[in-house]
């Protein structure tokens, strides 16, 4: 019941909020944070539960739901879902500490979102369902719009509707995709058709041209939450205008969920059309990667500056995982968990001026090293690890995923190294603004260095970037069983050659 | 000679009881003059709609016909039986405070209304085209009245004379086109057409203009495109209550007959009909959507909206199995409790009567009054087909009967539908949560009537999450 309790308990915890009165904001929080921490205290459990070593799904759980159609509450986790299943526990906590002072009106209702949103991330990436995993995947949709929506930035009503829409575009394309699945699939114990995902991808034996739809009708989702250019155009905006929280966990985790689609549902079973593909999303992942890195580089708004990172960086998680081995895909898995940890970071740090000071405009500030030389410090170490430093966990993961790429295109490895110089030069660049020189704007004689709350918040991640940077063993080895078993699916239908020189 | 058994008057004690209840009303009115009784008629309508909602449960499962093969008793219409005694009872505790509100004393409200739900009861229950056409017209007649039943209002009378004019229009194609059935077939009861269509039938030209004569009138009733252009005028003019009525109620009997009637009686000829009513259902969502997306006003927005989810439902009649007549009657459940309860609440929201539900209105609601927030919410949220609402899983059950049919295009338009939809419903959420209010919002709220909100917006999330024992009612009665 260990997965279920993960997915219950902040969803337990909303409700209960709601019995919370209005005028008890401080409860409110100290219930969201409980609530949050009850979350990660019980992904923690799984980890410890969890046999490294091992490729298949882990502390399966099954009930039966709608039998008439084939649901079942199906749950499960492996090498793939572990890692992205902790960041989210552990992000959503640093997300409610994060709010603690920024978010100043409504507070019970931000929470009640927030709570529900943690309870879809968490069930999206535990589903082994497809009916489930749908389900999950569209409850995120409500808490984020109005996450955005009534907490956000000047922009927030265009920004939100923008993301909606977008968004659920992609998904009802996929519910197309699951219906096809699902009427192909059947449960050998009853013998009537099923959303199981396991039995879906051992029986999924599509003709190439139902693989090309199939991949397409699932991968356009996935291609937008991505967001793989030409479908990121939601994301700037979105993520402006988000208040800190939402961007963290938006970038921190909603997005993975489209690279963990690929993984889990592409690949295993459209690998036909997925080596059909992989030119082709190569390509695009390529032009977002140099795309997002340019668009960096001209951006005035920091925050603006780190959503257009992203682009760039959830690139490289889709080169990794086209290259369709071992390499790339464990590179993408771990740049993943990475980018959770940097970017979120990132977010956080912008979040951290940004309330002191209400801009968020290079412009606004430069020298403020000098004011708030910890703040500097943290900065330093997390622009550092999403550049990819050696020693840093974003090294890791890029080096992986180039290794892999070279080895079945060196074109594209090429283009993709060009993509982190370009990393380097617009955080780097952006850094130097903002921090050195000289104070020319008064107001920020008088900055405040990072709060205990704050250090603490942006410490956990620097730890975690240092570890993962310094000794990554133990997220790759549980991390590659599964990969391999993803790759095993290319050598059955006799397509691993063709890509593995 | 025929003979009315006891069994016989049994199977119609529903409709019967609606019948007692209208003849109660007119008498209850006749006393109630000149004394204190405010609430006595809504109260009689009230009992008298449980009423015959227990008795459509007690009725439950007796299978087969009654009066010589004229009237069925299957499940599939106690069902609908039970869910048009439900759809009656909100509308009736929606009605008070509306009526008051507009000054709306016509004591004749609650009668006709009760006759429009018997009028749909024996649309269900008919058996063959005859019974069919007099339930129809009773509910129709019923209705042209209602909606112009603000005789004062231009916007209200002219809408129960457009309902009136074009209802007789499509009336009359309905009638025309059973006469030609009836003539190459020799009988009007669906069994025996659906018999001589199976045994092979000979393609004539009286057939064929019989099943399209029909399928327009029946196009004309649902409000399918390109026979739509009456209903949102009508819609936009009728009292709101009764439009809320007039989206769900009837067009719920009309879908019933539809599956009835070309979905089984006529389902051997379906090679005739099939490429007509997918392009009817393709053109119906599409084109309600597309204008919904551009209305100022919230109640013409659910009118053109509710258009779109004709077409959705004929999807489903599309697809043609058993599996896609459970979705579609499950559909039409969820449906109903949705658009009922978007209706109520924007009834409460616009108290002036000049505004003519402006988006406007809507600002602010969310936050200053929780209840009509939440509500509102959770019936727009299933309506746009979000999880785990009951909208959502009628929309999945209806497009995964058309996938498993093999018709994936007219999933795909269907579903890309519903993401268009997502942007006019998201509107008012971004109006109710998103933006400030002009001064203070002050909303009367009725106690019953929030009761019936919270009440059907529970009922919406708890059939979209756990909707399998109603999937299971629907299918024991699917006919």
């Amino acid at each position: 019941m260990l997965l279920s309790l993960c997915i219950a308990l902040p969803a337990l915890t909303a409700i209960l909020l709601l019995f919370i009165p209005r005028e008890q904001e401080q409860a409110a929080r100290w219930l969201a944070l409980a609530g949050t921490s009850a979350t990660f205290i019980a992904t923690l459990a799984v980890f410890a539960a969890f046999a490294p070593g091992e490729g298949a799904f882990q502390l399966v759980e099954r009930i039966s739901w709608i039998p008439s159609i084939g649901a079942e509450w199906h749950l499960g986790v492996d090498g793939i879902s572990l890692f992205l299943v902790l960041l989210t526990s552990l992000l959503s906590v640093l997300c409610i500490l994060g709010s603690w002072t920024n978010i100043r009106e409504r507070i019970k209702e931000f929470h009640f979102f927030f709570l529900l949103l943690e309870t879809g991330m968490i069930g999206v990436f535990l589903a082994l369902d497809l009916f489930v995993f749908y389900v999950m995947w569209e409850v995120m949709l409500v808490p984020m719009f109005f996450l955005i929506g009534v907490w956000g930035g000047p922009r927030r009503v265009y920004a939100t509707i923008k993301f909606f829409l977008f968004t659920m575009a992609g998904s009802v394309l996929m519910l197309v995709g699951i219906l096809y699945v699902y009427f192909h699939t059947t449960d050998p114990a009853t013998g009537l058709h099923t959303f199981n995902l396991l039995l879906a991808t051992e029986q999924s034996q599509f003709p190439l041209a139902v693989q090309t739809w199939l991949f397409l009708a699932f991968a356009v989702a996935f291609a937008i939450k991505v967001p793989l250019f030409p479908f990121h155009t939601w994301l700037p905006d979105a993520h402006t205008e988000a208040p800190t929280a939402g961007s963290v966990i938006l970038a921190g985790v909603l997005l993975k969920m489209g690279t963990y689609g690929f993984l889990r549902f592409c690949l295993p079973m459209f690998p036909g059309a997925t080596v059909k593909f992989v030119p082709l999303i190569s390509i695009l992942a390529i032009v977002g990667i140099l795309y997002g890195a340019l668009m960096a580089m001209v951006q005035k708004d920091v925050k603006r500056l780190v959503a257009y990172s992203s682009v760039a960086h959830l690139g490289f998680v889709m080169l990794g995982t086209f290259a369709l081995n071992l390499e790339g895909l464990s590179g993408s898995l771990l740049q993943q968990i990475n980018h959770g940890i940097s970017t979120g970071a990132l977010f956080f740090l912008v979040g951290v001026i940004y309330d002191r000071r209400h801009t968020r405009m290079v412009g606004d500030y430069g020298g403020i090293a000098k004011v708030m030389p910890v703040y500097a410090t943290l900065f330093m170490i997390i622009a550092l690890s999403s550049v990819g430093l050696p020693g840093l966990n974003g090294f890791v993961g890029e080096f992986l995923i180039l290794l892999g790429t070279f080895a079945y295109n060196s074109t594209y490895a090429v283009f993709g190294t060009a993509g982190i110089i370009l990393a380097a030069v617009y955080l780097m660049w952006m850094y130097q603004r903002v921090f050195f020189g000289e104070i020319k704007h008064e107001e920020n004689l008088k900055l405040k260095d990072v709060t205990p709350r704050e250090a603490l918040i942006i410490g956990v991640l620097v730890v975690l970037a240092i570890w993962i940077g310094v000794y990554p063993d133990p997220f790759l080895s549980r991390m590659q069983p599964s990969l391999e078993l993803v790759l095993t699916r290319f050598q059955e239908t006799g397509l691993s050659q063709v890509i593995v020189p | 000679m025929t003979t009315v058994s006891s069994q016989d008057l049994l199977a119609i004690l529903p409709e019967s009881l609606l019948v007692l209840t209208a003849i109660l009303l007119i008498v209850a009115d006749g006393l109630r003059r000149g004394r204190n009784w405010t609430g006595v008629l809504p109260v009689i309508s009230v009992i008298g709609l449980v009423a015959c909602g227990a008795a459509a449960i007690g009725n439950w499962g007796q299978g087969g016909t009654v009066f010589e093969g004229a009237v069925f008793t299957d499940g599939f219409s106690s069902f609908f039986a039970t869910l048009f005694a439900i759809i009656g009872t909100l509308t009736v505790l929606f009605s008070p405070h509306y009526l008051k509100m507009r000054s709306m004393r016509l004591s004749e409200y609650y009668v006709v209304l009760i006759l429009a739900v018997f009028g749909m009861m024996v649309m269900v229950k008919a058996a063959n085209l005859l019974i069919l056409f007099l339930g129809l017209e009773t509910m129709s007649v019923a209705l042209y009245v209602l909606a112009g039943f603000q005789r004062r209002d231009v916007k209200s009378a002219e809408s129960g004379m457009k309902y009136l004019v074009m209802g007789a229009f499509s009336s009359g194609f309905l009638l025309y086109g059973i006469a030609l059935l009836y003539a190459v077939v020799g009988s009007v009861s669906y069994a025996d057409i659906g018999e001589y269509l199976s045994a092979g039938y000979k393609l004539g030209p009286m057939l064929v203009a019989g099943i399209a004569l029909l399928l327009v009138g029946f196009a004309f009733k649902c409000a399918a495109v390109p026979f739509h252009f009456w209903s949102p005028d009508v819609y936009d003019g009728a009292p709101t209550t009764v439009t809320a009525f007039m989206s769900t109620g009837p067009k719920a009997a009309a879908f019933v007959a539809l599956i009835r009637v070309f979905g089984i009686a006529l389902e051997p000829a379906s090679p005739l009909w099939a490429t007509a009513v997918t392009w009817l259902a393709i053109l119906t969502m599409t084109v309600g959507n597309v204008i919904a997306l551009r209305q100022t006003s919230v109640k013409r927005m659910l009118a053109y909206s509710s258009i779109a989810h004709a077409g959705y439902l004929l999807v489903g009649v599309v697809a043609g199995t058993d599996a896609a007549r459970v979705a579609t009657a499950y559909y039409l459940a969820a449906y109903a409790l949705m658009n009922l309860g978007a209706f109520a609440v924007i009834i409460l929201i616009n108290r002036r009567s000049d505004s003519g539900y402006a988006f406007d209105d809507l600002r602010g609601i969310g936050f200053a009054h929780p209840v009509l927030g939440i509500t509102m919410s959770v019936f727009l949220l299933s309506l746009t087909g979000i999880p785990p609402t009951a909208g959502f899983f009628g929309k999945l059950y209806v497009f995964s009967a058309a996938v498993q049919q093999g018709h994936i295009a007219l999933a795909v338009i269907g579903l890309l539908n519903s993401a268009v939809a997502a942007y006019y419903y998201l509107r008012v959420i971004v109006l109710m949560y998103m933006s400030r209010p002009e001064g203070d919002v002050v909303v009367e709220q009725p106690g019953i009537y929030r009761a019936a909100l919270v009440v059907s917006s529970l009922i919406v999330l708890l059939i979209g999450m756990f909707p399998e024992q109603l999937l299971r009612v629907i299918a024991l009665a699917s006919p």
